[in-house]
């Protein structure tokens, strides 16, 4: 089965107790473990505003679960938050795509910054007689 | 007068592209006798200036940028994004407001 990326989200209310929270957290690590997924990391990122009111509370504990499956794993995820109370909601982002993407730009970047350096340490470095002998196309327009 | 005229045209083509009048020049040309001579600035798009290459939903202080208050997005003429970026900041936008991140309307 095809393995992917995917970012779920959700909205816990805010008047949880701490404990109930540890509870909720390690239910569903290890329901996406008896699903047939891999929890890769899943962050608190705090009490927020909510942007607008959701199910009578303007505050929410947004969650942030990052797994790795397949389809029928998100699916599984998806029907379990909608069957747990205190989650008021969730949204399902697949971004091994995105993830691609951008080690893909990454690389290119990487790539144009080391060429532009190796120009430049050349020909302070008093070795123009040199680096033209070794490479004559790059050096040239540096000299000139 | 082919300022007025080329203007009003390419207001009306709301779809975007390289527009020739705004290409010319960064001048609005002369508003009247003696009016006084406008200047715009040229706009660029800032995902490709700042190269940021991800466009995420999660960064709310990023979008917020590109909503305007009453939550709508904001058209890519009044921003200077281009396409593609365009493209997918407002993708995320989408995807910030169902997570309550971002509002659909403010009032």
């Amino acid at each position: 089965m095809q393995q992917r990326i995917y970012e779920v989200m959700f909205i816990v209310r805010p008047d949880m107790v701490d404990e109930d929270m540890d509870k909720l957290v390690s239910s569903i690590e290890t329901q996406v473990t008896t699903a047939g997924g891999t929890v890769k990391s899943l962050e608190k990122m705090g009490k927020r505003r909510l942007a607008y009111w959701v199910g009578g509370f303007q505050d929410g504990f947004y969650m942030l679960l990052t797994v790795e499956g397949g389809g029928a794993l998100v699916h599984e995820i998806e029907r379990r938050l909608r069957v747990t109370e205190p989650v008021l909601k969730f949204i399902t982002v697949r971004m091994d795509e995105e993830i691609k993407r951008m080690e893909k730009m990454k690389k290119l970047r990487d790539a144009k910054k080391r060429a532009v350096p190796v120009q430049a340490v050349v020909v302070p470095a008093a070795a123009a007689t040199e680096a033209a002998a070794v490479e004559p196309v790059p050096a040239a327009p540096a000299t000139a | 007068m082919a300022e007025p005229s080329a203007h009003r045209s390419s207001g009306g083509s709301g779809d975007g592209g390289s527009r020739p009048p705004r290409q010319g020049g960064p001048g609005g040309g002369s508003g009247g006798p003696g009016g006084r001579k406008f200047f715009r600035r040229k706009k660029v798009c800032k995902f490709c200036v700042e190269k940021i290459d991800g466009v995420n939903y999660k960064d709310v202080r990023l979008l917020q940028q590109f909503v305007a208050e009453s939550g709508k997005i904001t058209p890519r003429r009044l921003t200077g994004v281009c396409t593609r970026h365009q493209r997918r900041v407002s993708a995320a936008i989408k995807q910030a407001r169902n997570i309550a991140l971002l509002p659909f309307s403010n009032r």
